[in-house]
């Protein structure tokens, strides 16, 4: 008892320590509060009044769209424009009201302003007008303080300066769209605009860059008072397309005239797309600045689909420059040799079905550089059906078509390359050899792009390289369509013989040099000359009553219904180092007469400045001088 | 009372008597405390009993029935049980150290998938209780060796470098002044303390080398808020903006202007106290403070009364443990002492710290029942 009780003494007198430690600290407590929330008092509640402390973001300023030589094609500009932030404007309603007064706002803009700030969160703001003059954008500062939650900003807006020429191309921003809000405050932001087409959808992520934030301190009334912390974030990398400036002007020039048009420059050993045009175009710029629904409503239901980039998206029969590919497909499977002869007395008999060619009295007896340089339907026939539909779909569909190329642009299509099994599959019937003959002069089933046909064309003049078409010099990380090519590499083989390359060459030469279907558009500068194909497609088939009644000139068909003219080639035709193709929609004239011409002239352009040598062509000025046949 | 059957110094009672004993006006306190923090968290979440309050409502029912469990087994079973508890309760501050989840740069959880566990909240009791065995077994002749406090060194040393790698400087803290002050309580010599002090003082170079980064940003920037307005000293800043304005009448609930704008960091859990004394001001703050200072006379009171060295060790360790946790917290949220990620005990939002809390009080009621109790030097052979 006695340790005990010395326990107890001991205990209790070191307690006593630790509860007159525990009653000073619980003092210094009570101290402490005392002066914070009744001496300080005041001054915190001063503080409290003015304490917001906002974080904004600061959306990157998105990357530029170049040309191959560092001209802008794609760029941004000042935007005066007044956001409101609902968290701050109280009533909303009563704050457009008296926003109206000082710069008028329509009703449905006001609805949108309220329909936005339902979707947002309260803290981001929502831009109430954009691009104003400075006179109104002067008049909202001066009455800043009667509209609490209303402020102005000075953002950037998209600016193509080439307008449609470049449109479908680089494509367009706008703002995004429900569907597209992913979680990223980046996106509800009023300025920020995401790519919605061409090469501004394709490489979106690039151009975007990195968000910055801002942190502010701002009063009750939304006035920043002091920043407290700034990250700038990243801006938008620049894209270098792989198009030519004055090429694309010239070539978006050179077809304005037609009514429906699409024409592609490329060069065939790289795959880089110089020029690219399609008529009708748009204005991207409208895009910007928020297109109204009307206008949207006669863009996209405008029958000649200005929005269409007719290169990659329009499907056309390729009529008779798809001989190239039957030619190639006879001569690699051995069901027809260079020398193989036929006769050709103006149409083929095939049952009771009589086959046309293009010539009703006929060609004669040719060979297949004859056959190529007169177009010969009824060779080609013969060709076709020797060497069967199945080898030349193979051949077609090494040679790009049939399926998607790949470029690194938005709304490409596949075309169609029919084959027996395909139309087992999605016809249910038995394949014809009748299809064989029209498959063989680029008829029937057979669908092409103007790309798949340029790309066919570069294949074949490379010396049979599997090159894959593109719009960027060098793709940026982030791309939504992954590039297919290794950088700096050139393309694989596709496995053809030189020499059945070679025929092709020859052929496609007299086509132009040597009195073949495109005499009259031949380049007559020395070192210029170009090589190439005509194809005339019919849209519809030509009546036995028509045929003879001679009745097949343009002017007694409606417009809709007149032939397709189609024209591949490429120049120099000594060393191949530029290759187009011209599809003119309805012509009602062939290949030959119509668009050999733009082909022609594209090509003597693209020699004239020559972008692949490495410098940038004269900027477009003596354009006005040349001569332009028409 | 003392009449209740003395038999060799050891007391037998039904249950019945022992529910009678139980301190039920503490209880009725403990209750009431925890009352003002379902308020408060049914504030953090802007008027909502989710996500916060419901939960730690049942938190509460399922605390309150471990404490009167705690308070009604005999204590020399618990002091018998006292070293495979710490033991227990090391190994999870060990596991946390390897497989425990992350929280905002700390590893301090462990995630049992029923619920997550914050051992070095357990540890907190868990090392009162190993002390209070361990001293109770110490007679006043031996506190003259200094290998006597070797051991107890050791059990305070381990858990504060576990807890230290977490890395949770708070806990550390406190284990190491709650360790010290039943060191001081059991009677150990002044002039070791100084040793201990001057030791301590002379490996601050050497703790400063091993702190992470996010500490000695604390550190520094209690000393100099205006280093870093956006970090801790942003929190402090508004912490102190939120009590202030709070003045002498508060806001009122629900109205803290502060607190429901998001100025205030984590207010349902370490600044949970700040948003009290916003919406109540300085009346509800000193109320919940006086709630708190009864708690701690009462613990003071059944220690003082207790016929056992471990009792009483048992009973006033706990009372200090709780005392720093009030006073680490709040004055923390007042800009006093650095920010070091203490919870306001029975208000803030937390599982493991309520049921450890609870559990501890239910201990302090188990002395008081059994404050009559009397256990032999060696320990509980001699009772049981």
């Amino acid at each position: 008892m006695q340790l005990d009780q010395f326990q107890s003494k001991q205990f209790g007198r070191r307690a006593a320590f630790v509860v007159g430690g525990k009653v000073a600290l619980l003092s210094a407590l009570v101290a402490r509060m005392y002066y914070l929330q009744v001496l300080q008092s005041e001054r915190y509640q001063t503080l409290a009044e003015d304490n917001r402390i906002n974080l904004r973001l600061l959306p990157p300023p998105r990357g530029r769209i170049l040309d191959r030589f560092g001209r802008p094609v794609a760029l941004n500009r000042q935007n005066y424009r007044v956001v409101i932030v609902p968290e701050d404007a109280g009533e909303l309603s009563a704050t457009l009201e008296r926003l109206a007064k000082v710069v008028p706002l329509a009703d449905a803009e006001r609805r949108r302003v309220l329909r936005d700030a339902e979707r947002n969160r309260p803290f981001v703001p929502i831009t109430v007008r954009e691009n104003l003059s400075w006179e109104e954008f002067s008049r909202v500062e001066v009455n800043m303080p009667d509209l609490a939650g209303v402020r102005t900003e000075v953002g950037r807006i998209r600016d193509y300066p080439c307008g449609p020429s470049f449109a479908h191309i680089v494509g367009y921003v706008a703002a995004a769209s429900d569907k597209e809000l992913d979680g990223d405050p980046l996106l509800e932001l009023p300025d920020f605009r995401i790519g919605k087409a061409g090469a501004e959808k394709v490489y979106d992520l690039a151009l975007r860059g990195s968000v910055g934030t801002s942190q502010v301190e701002v009063n009750a009334r939304g006035r920043v008072i002091r920043e407290l912390a700034r990250d700038e974030g990243e801006p938008g990398k620049d894209v270098p397309l792989s198009i030519d400036f004055g090429l694309q002007q010239y070539l978006t020039q050179r077809i304005a005239n037609e009514r429906s048009a699409a024409a592609v420059l490329m060069d065939p050993h790289s795959g880089e797309v110089l020029a690219m045009a399609s008529t009708p175009s748009f204005e991207p710029n409208e895009f910007n600045e928020g297109l109204s629904a009307a206008r949207w409503q006669a863009l996209t239901s405008d029958p000649l689909s200005p929005l269409t980039n007719k290169v990659i998206g329009g499907q056309y029969p390729p009529g008779s420059t798809f001989k190239v590919a039957v030619a190639l497909a006879a001569l690699e499977s051995g069901a027809t040799t260079p020398n193989t002869k036929f006769n050709c007395p103006g149409y083929l008999e095939l049952g009771d079905t009589r086959f046309h060619c293009w010539k009703p009295q006929g060609h004669g007896l040719l060979d297949m550089h004859g056959g190529i340089k007169n177009s010969c339907d009824v060779y080609f026939y013969e060709t076709a059906r020797r060497t069967g539909v199945d080898r030349i779909a193979e051949m077609a569909c090494r040679l790009g078509m049939g399926a998607v190329t790949g470029i690194d642009l938005t709304g490409e299509r596949p075309g169609l390359i029919p084959t027996r099994a395909w139309k087992k599959a999605t016809l249910g019937q038995a394949w014809t050899q009748g299809e064989t003959l029209v498959t063989g002069i680029g008829q029937g089933f057979v669908l092409a792009t103007p790309l798949q046909l340029v790309l066919m064309l570069s294949r074949v003049v490379n010396g049979g390289k599997a090159a894959v078409p593109r719009i960027v010099r060098k793709p940026p990380e982030g791309g939504l369509i992954q590039a297919s090519f290794a950088e700096g590499e050139p393309p694989p083989s596709l496995g053809i013989a030189d020499a059945s390359l070679q025929v092709l060459l020859s052929g496609m030469n007299a086509v132009v040099n040597d009195g073949g279907t495109a005499h009259g558009a031949r380049i007559a500068q020395p070192g210029m000359e170009m090589g190439g194909k005509s194809g005339t497609s019919q849209v519809r088939r030509i009546t036995v009553a028509e045929r003879e009644h001679k009745k097949r000139g343009p002017e007694d068909r409606p417009w809709r219904e007149r032939d397709n003219a189609l024209f591949i080639a490429y120049a120099p035709v000594s060393a191949p180092r530029y290759a187009c193709a011209v599809v003119i929609e309805h012509a009602g004239s062939g290949g030959s007469i119509a668009a050999a011409p733009i082909a022609r002239d594209l090509l003597i352009e693209a020699q004239t400045r020559d972008p692949l040598s490495g410098r940038p062509s004269e900027p477009p000025a003596g354009r006005g001088k040349r001569e332009v046949p028409s | 009372m003392a009449s209740l059957g003395h038999i060799r110094g050891e007391v037998r009672m039904s249950l019945a008597e022992k529910l009678w004993q139980v301190n039920w006006s503490l209880v009725l306190l403990v209750a009431l405390v925890c009352g003002i923090g379902f308020a408060m968290l049914y504030s953090a979440a802007n008027g909502s009993w989710d996500p916060w309050a419901s939960r730690q409502m049942v938190r509460f029912g399922v605390g309150l029935v471990l404490m009167l469990g705690a308070a009604l087994v005999d204590i020399r079973h618990w002091m018998r049980l006292a070293y495979p508890i710490y033991f227990v309760a090391l190994v999870l501050l060990g596991a946390v150290d390897v497989v425990g989840a992350d929280a905002m740069g700390a590893q301090r959880w462990l995630d049992l998938k029923v619920i997550q566990l914050q051992p070095s909240e357990i540890m907190k009791v868990a090392l009162v209780l190993a002390l209070a065995r361990y001293f109770h077994g110490v007679g006043p002749e031996q506190f003259g060796r200094i290998t006597v406090v070797f051991i107890p060194l050791l059990l305070v040393v381990a858990p504060v470098f576990l807890v230290l790698k977490q890395p949770d400087l708070g806990t550390a803290i406190m284990l190491l002044a709650s360790g010290g002050a039943l060191f001081f309580l059991a009677g150990v010599r002044l002039w070791k303390f100084a040793a201990v002090l001057v030791a301590g003082l002379a490996a601050v170079p050497l703790a400063w080398h091993f702190l992470h980064g996010y500490q000695k940003a604390r550190i520094l920037t209690f000393f100099d808020p205006e280093r870093d307005p956006l970090g801790t000293g942003y929190h402090i800043l508004q912490s102190k903006i939120a009590l202030g304005s709070g003045g002498i009448l508060g806001k009122g609930f629900l109205e803290g202007t502060q607190s429901h704008l998001n100025f205030l960091p984590e207010k349902a859990t370490d600044f949970i106290f700040t948003m009290l004394a916003e919406e109540f001001g300085i009346i509800g703050g000193l109320a919940l403070l006086s709630l708190y200072a009864l708690l701690i006379v009462y613990g003071i009171a059944v220690a003082l009364r207790a016929r056992s060295q471990f009792g009483r060790l048992l009973a006033m360790g706990i009372t200090v443990t709780f005392f720093l946790y009030v006073f680490v917290n709040i004055a923390m949220v007042m800009g006093l002492i650095p920010v070091v990620g203490v919870p306001l005990p029975l208000v803030s939002y937390g599982g493991t710290a309520m049921l450890s809390i609870l559990f501890a009080f239910g201990l302090v009621i188990g002395v008081y029942v059994h404050r009559d109790v009397r256990i032999g030097r060696r320990g509980v052979e001699s009772g049981l």
